[in-house]
């Protein structure tokens, strides 16, 4: 008999490749994703070498990080540096013989929004990608992970990566959540109570009857944040929900094939008994509506919190808080409601699906944005686009004041037009609140999609659980 | 790849904790197509003003810190974007080793892949070596990555720990995709085996 086994230690054992006497794996990946701003070098690198794609029917490619989200980019991108990456994405599709998504096409989103939709991503699979939040991909119960150009050009050239396995982490979340709270509230929390670096060196498995009442969305949003705990991967094992997502997609297998993926799928779940090398529990009524105050994802409280002191940390926390109060222009004692905002935005690969959509567009019905507030919503792919304006949401933003974009990045990271001005403080549903992130010296406060929704109707930082 | 073995230089000292990837190489530089001149906007919204001129107070603005060639940082360096500009604009600067407590992974990962040896050391070995290179240009700290040690200027050597399988890469300056080629025929009976168990992917 084996061992009991994590779903993660089940997964990795199913992708090994080739083992070295020290451990060292090669790790075969079933789907590679890629976007314009790590893969150039990567593709530079090959043909300097002369090699080639090992596995081009395995590798997808949609540019989404410097795309401006406004009309008329399909023709013409302004920006010469982002233009120039974008036409090389689609002569290195091309070249390479790789899947992929242009700006034209409906199904074009942010890489993280479209694998899943697609059908690209599945149960049990190993999916990599250029990009940090690769991590969103775990919601299937695949192992996914950011890595960086080097290593983007080593999976093209041999569809294998060169790994050390990781240890095993559990994050339990009992009971149900309260009324108001959501996905983005968990991950958040998460953070808040490991800190940005308490997952290094694990991958984070989610469970328990909170995950397991989420929709497949919202497991997205819990596992997308993963990196910002520093793990390596979040993962939540495949149930009915999952199974019923995927049935139906594009690249999702089809009859026979199907029930035979269905009953593998159904092997990916942790053993009893088996070994957690870490694990953390949360109370899932415990977990209020959060928002960040600080430059750091783990600078987070609940909306009825104020703003802390400095003193009130311990280590090289202290001048990190008073540095990223300096940076937020707040002070100590500040509730946190009583924060003024000047600009809201909905989207991003954390937030940026329908289900998001449909949480902001629930709590703006019938209303307008304040006077004076920037407020956008840039859906995640151009199919969560017109979804929406097929359910009458889009009416509903427009009504309320937003601005309605395209699909991309946008302003999560703001290498398109879309950027923050100096000073300026965004209620923001992405997933990093660094300095600068969203613009040079840009102020970004983090919360789910009716958080940011609330925020936008009283123009400052608000407990959506007063207008429901 | 350049090969690595040895670096004996000015280290710059950089305690704040969690220094993220956008600080380190903010996006308005990941435009590029290329590797390498990234360094002259290596920290760039801490080291030079909206107008670009040069901020006096940032470490490696300071006379002493210009030649600088290893940064002793707080915890959790390296975290947020996987962005290997980081590593790019670091090591087109002239940076060839980071020395911290803890480091983020894939930043960690991106390091080895580029040639610089990213270093952890216990607490008190960082704060040791940090006040070290708070002496500015007198102090001269020497990295060994074949022993496999850090010696401060005043002769203070501590060990630190490393794969072996990416030491021996970064002392031959070794191409990881190479060695993998090598490794072809288990790649090709993993996917023939694999083709049976889950031909839907
Ligand atoms: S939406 Fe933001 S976090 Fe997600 S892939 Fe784009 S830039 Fe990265």
């Amino acid at each position: 008999m084996t061992a009991p086994r994590t779903l993660y230690d089940k997964i990795w054992d199913d992708h090994v490749a080739h083992q070295a006497d020290d451990g060292t794996c090669l790790l075969y990946i079933d789907r590679h994703l890629v976007h314009e701003v790590t893969s150039p070098q990567a593709f530079e690198g090959l043909r300097m070498t002369g090699r080639s794609v090992r596995a081009p029917d395995k590798t997808i490619a949609v540019p989404d990080h410097n795309v401006p989200t406004t009309a008329g980019r399909d023709l013409h991108i302004d920006n010469e540096e982002s233009r120039i990456q974008v036409d090389a994405l689609d002569k290195n599709a091309k070249d390479f013989g790789i899947h992929y998504y242009p700006v034209s096409d409906v199904r074009q989103g942010i890489v993280h929004i479209v694998g899943p939709e697609q059908g690209w991503t599945l149960p049990g699979m190993t999916v990599v990608c250029g990009d940090s939040h690769t991590a969103t991909h775990g919601a299937f119960g695949a192992l996914a992970h950011g890595i960086g150009t080097s290593e983007v050009e080593h999976v093209l050239a041999t569809q294998t990566l060169i790994q050390k396995k990781s240890k095993n982490m559990k994050v339990e979340i009992t009971g149900s959540l309260r009324p108001g709270v959501t996905a983005k509230d968990i991950t958040l929390s998460v953070i808040g109570a490991t800190g940005t670096a308490g997952g290094t060196g694990y991958v984070i498995e989610y469970c328990g009857q909170a995950i397991r009442e989420l929709s497949m969305e919202g497991r997205m949003t819990v596992c997308n944040m993963a990196i910002e705990g520093g793990a390596r991967a979040g993962l939540i094992a495949p149930d009915e929900k999952t199974y019923a997502y995927c049935n139906g997609r594009p690249h999702a297998p089809k009859e026979a094939e199907w029930d035979k993926a269905v009953a593998y799928w159904k092997t990916l779940y942790t053993d009893d008994n088996a070994h957690w090398d870490l694990v953390l529990t949360l109370k899932g009524e415990d977990i209020a509506p959060v928002v960040t105050w600080g430059t750091s994802p783990e600078d987070v409280l609940p909306i009825t919190g104020e703003v802390p002191a400095p003193e009130s940390f311990s280590g090289g926390k202290v001048e990190a808080v008073q540095r990223a109060l300096d940076y937020m222009g707040l002070t100590a004692g500040q509730k946190l409601t009583d924060i003024k905002i000047d600009t809201v935005f909905i989207g991003s690969c954390t937030n940026g699906r329908i289900e998001d959509l449909r949480a902001a567009a629930a709590i703006l019905k019938g209303k307008k944005v304040k006077q004076g507030i920037r407020a956008m919503v840039v859906p995640g792919s151009g199919l969560v686009r017109a979804q929406a304006e097929a359910e009458g949401l889009a009416q509903i933003f427009l009504d309320a004041g937003f601005e309605w974009r395209l699909a991309g990045c946008s302003m999560c990271l703001a290498m398109n037009p879309d950027q923050l001005a100096p000073g300026e403080r965004c209620a923001a549903t992405s997933n990093r609140n660094f300095e600068g992130r969203q613009g040079r010296g840009g102020r970004t406060h983090l919360l789910s999609p009716a958080m940011a929704a609330a925020a936008a109707i009283t123009g400052h930082l608000t407990d959506v659980r007063e207008m429901m | 790849m350049e090969k690595f073995s040895k670096v004996t230089g000015i280290a710059a000292p950089m305690p704040l904790i969690n220094i993220d990837t956008d600080m380190i190489i903010p996006k308005q530089f990941l435009k590029t197509i290329a590797r390498t001149g990234l360094g002259k906007n290596l920290f760039d919204e801490m080291r030079y003003t909206q107008d670009g001129a040069e901020i006096p107070d940032f470490v490696l603005n300071k006379p002493a810190y210009r030649a600088a060639q290893i940064i002793i940082a707080g915890d959790n360096f390296g975290c947020g974007s996987s962005r290997e500009h980081a590593p790019w604009a670091l090591l087109d600067f002239g940076i060839s080793c980071v020395i911290s407590t803890s480091f983020a992974d894939i930043f960690y990962n991106n390091c080895f892949k580029n040639g610089i040896l990213p270093i952890v050391l216990p607490k008190e070995q960082v704060d040791a070596l940090m006040k070290d290179a708070q002496r500015g240009a007198n102090a001269r700290i020497s990295v060994d990555l074949e022993g496999q040690t850090v010696t401060s200027s005043d002769g203070q050597s501590y060990a630190f720990e490393v794969d072996a399988f990416r030491k021996h890469c970064m002392m031959n300056g070794l191409d990881d995709i190479g060695l993998t080629l090598e490794k072809a025929p288990s790649i090709d009976s993993f996917e023939k085996a694999a083709v049976d168990l889950r031909p839907w992917v």
